[in-house]
């Protein structure tokens, strides 16, 4: 294998019904910054059935220089063998330095599967990517052993090197005015088949999703038990805030896995989060730290919590709760 | 339904301490268990079993030591496991560990189903399951949740997707990644671990597997540890203490000052 034979950055957009997903912008960041390193050029593969070129304009917008759709009925939506046919497809054509894909559950499908086929190397969940200027290797830092360290991974001798990246830990590339770039839209050169049929969609209810919500109300162990909810239920509520947990009150089974933020399940980024009774294990630090303003109540003065947070009050979240509110409530009126 | 399980042994993550002078992880006297997620998948695969018939296997591959973390899935139900543990599969990053797990699985031979934990919680990458799916080159349904139908032919199952669930049908060979909620862990029975103490269970190396020595441990592994650092994490946090209705009312109003400042309120 030649290193020198492989160019370029491509990132994998994702899309849903059509329509472009937002971390395909937060990915147009990442590859954005590492075009300025490595002087090259960053395009875009997303795969579908029926896009709109406004749809496949927009990443153009947002700083791509290239967008291949492989267009196929099969590709309508993620089914990993089509998807990954059409992926290696690409890898084949292009020989491409460098893919990054979102750590989402297409993702963290897809990119491994891929990366076998391909014998390429794959660091998961990444956080932070630059390029070594001298050799090419991408250098990629990922939070590991539940967060207590950050590991930075190269991969030396193999091309592609593929990365995915935690949704959220970046904001979507903004649409430029005047950029021009190419789109091209391509059939897959083989019969795509899948074994697995996708059966139907069912959709969350409405409630706020913890990753798109601007507040985020997280309950920790602190809530003693699933009785104790409903209280911190009404606050969010009240505040407009989506419901999160730590990993302990997941596995009490207070609150299903979807609301639980950290390593092991969401990474968050509102601009508001509000911990009662979450401790802060490391692993959970790494699902939230990034935060803008961060409170936290919590018992212990020794939390870990603190340590991340601009505001902490040391108390019974079941007493500082209602009088925080009534503050609140007060507030509101007096506004 | 012969179900093959892959497990992981791993440290107890919550008891992981850290040379503060060195910045590495002191694995001396910390607890190794089965990785968490993967007691969903040993479950599901014992339930399927109860259902339909046939036989569980569990493999890991890890050094000796990982004997235990099969015998303890024994212990819950599972018929036989084998143990892939050799010198030279040290320093495996995904890719590799995935080869010689797959390798491991078409030796054990004659499968339908595998299914996984959806990530060990040391690694964190959750890549080996749909590795070894893409090595086998056999399709897997990752994030599944549920399993909602399941015959001789084919199952149903339910995949926690980011907008809610889709429900996707397949027949085998299949590679489910399962995460927490597709069952409740069952504990070890006393008639489990007496049958995991006794039980012979078999080692394979580098010859027995037969794979191309180039593509082992280190040496096959496409990645490299660059390095390992540790995270920062402190801002300055305006601490009060809560403790009666004057200092929480104090402190309350703190909280809505501070929102305000913030334009948060």
């Amino acid at each position: 294998m030649n290193k020198n034979d492989y160019k370029d950055i491509w990132i994998v957009a994702e899309q849903w019904e059509g329509e472009i997903q937002e971390i395909s912008f937060e990915l147009l960041t990442r590859g954005i910054a590492l075009r300025e390193q490595r002087s090259c050029a960053l395009n875009v593969m997303v795969f579908g059935d029926d896009i709109s070129e406004r749809e496949l304009r927009g990443l153009l917008a947002r700083g791509a220089d290239k967008v291949l759709f492989v267009k196929d009925p099969a590709l309508k939506y993620f089914l990993v063998e089509p998807y990954a046919a059409a992926m290696l497809d690409i890898v084949e054509k292009y020989s491409p330095e460098t893919i990054l894909a979102g750590a989402t559950s297409t993702g963290r499908t897809l990119m491994p599967y891929v990366a076998v086929k391909a014998h390429a190397g794959l660091t998961a969940d990444c956080t932070s990517l630059e390029y070594d200027s001298e050799t090419g290797d991408l250098l990629q830092t990922r939070p590991a052993i539940g967060g207590n360290i950050m590991a930075t991974i190269k991969t030396p001798g193999h091309r592609p090197q593929m990365a995915t990246v935690r949704p959220k830990s970046t904001s979507p590339a903004p649409i430029l005015k005047k950029r021009g770039g190419e789109i091209v839209v391509e059939t897959t050169t083989f019969t795509p088949i899948s074994k697995i049929k996708k059966m139907k969609h069912i959709p969350n209810e409405d409630e706020i999703s913890i990753q798109d919500a601007e507040k985020v109300v997280v309950v920790g162990r602190g809530l003693k038990k699933a009785e104790n909810l409903p209280v911190v239920r009404a606050f969010a509520d009240e505040i407009g805030a989506a419901l999160g947990a730590s990993r302990d009150v997941v596995d009490r089974g207070w609150l299903s896995y979807p609301h639980q933020v950290g390593l092991s399940g969401k990474t968050i980024t509102p601009k508001l989060y509000i911990g009662l009774g979450v401790s802060g294990a490391i692993q959970h630090l790494a699902g939230m730290r990034t935060t803008e303003n961060i409170i936290a109540v919590n018992i212990d003065p020794d939390a870990q919590i603190f340590k991340v947070a601009d505001i902490g009050i040391v108390g019974d979240m079941f007493e500082v709760l209602p009088e925080l509110a009534e503050t609140l409530r007060k507030h509101e009126v007096k506004q | 339904m012969r179900i093959i399980v892959p497990i992981k042994q791993v440290p107890e993550t919550k008891s992981v301490r850290m040379d503060e002078s060195t910045g590495t992880v002191i694995r001396e006297g910390v607890e190794s268990i089965i990785n968490p997620l993967d007691l969903y998948a040993i479950e599901l695969a014992l339930q399927i079993k109860e259902k339909l018939g046939g036989e569980v296997v569990a493999l890991t591959m890890g050094p000796p030591k990982a004997l235990e973390a099969l015998k303890e899935a024994v212990a819950m139900g599972v018929d036989e496991a084998r143990l892939v543990s050799d010198r030279v599969f040290g320093g495996s990053d995904t890719w590799a560990t995935s080869d010689a797990l797959s390798e491991a699985i078409r030796k054990i031979g004659n499968f339908d189903l595998i299914i996984c934990g959806e990530r060990a919680t040391d690694g964190d990458t959750g890549q080996v399951g749909p590795g070894i799916a893409a090595f086998l080159d056999i399709p897997v349904l990752s994030y599944v949740n549920k399993l909602a139908e399941i015959n001789d032919d084919e199952c149903v199952v339910h995949r926690l997707i980011e907008r809610g669930e889709d429900v996707s049908s397949c027949g085998y060979p299949l590679l489910l990644t399962v995460v927490k909620e597709v069952s409740d862990p069952r504990l070890p029975t006393l008639r489990g671990k007496k049958k995991a103490k006794n039980l012979d269970i078999p080692v394979w190396g580098e010859k027995d597997l037969g794979l191309d020595a180039s593509l082992l441990g280190l040496k096959g592994s496409p990645t490299r540890v660059a390095k390992i650092f540790r995270p920062k994490v402190t801002r300055e946090c305006e601490m009060t203490v809560a403790n009666d209705h004057t200092s929480i009312e104090a402190a309350c109003a703190n909280v809505a000052e501070f929102l305000t400042r913030r334009n948060l309120i």
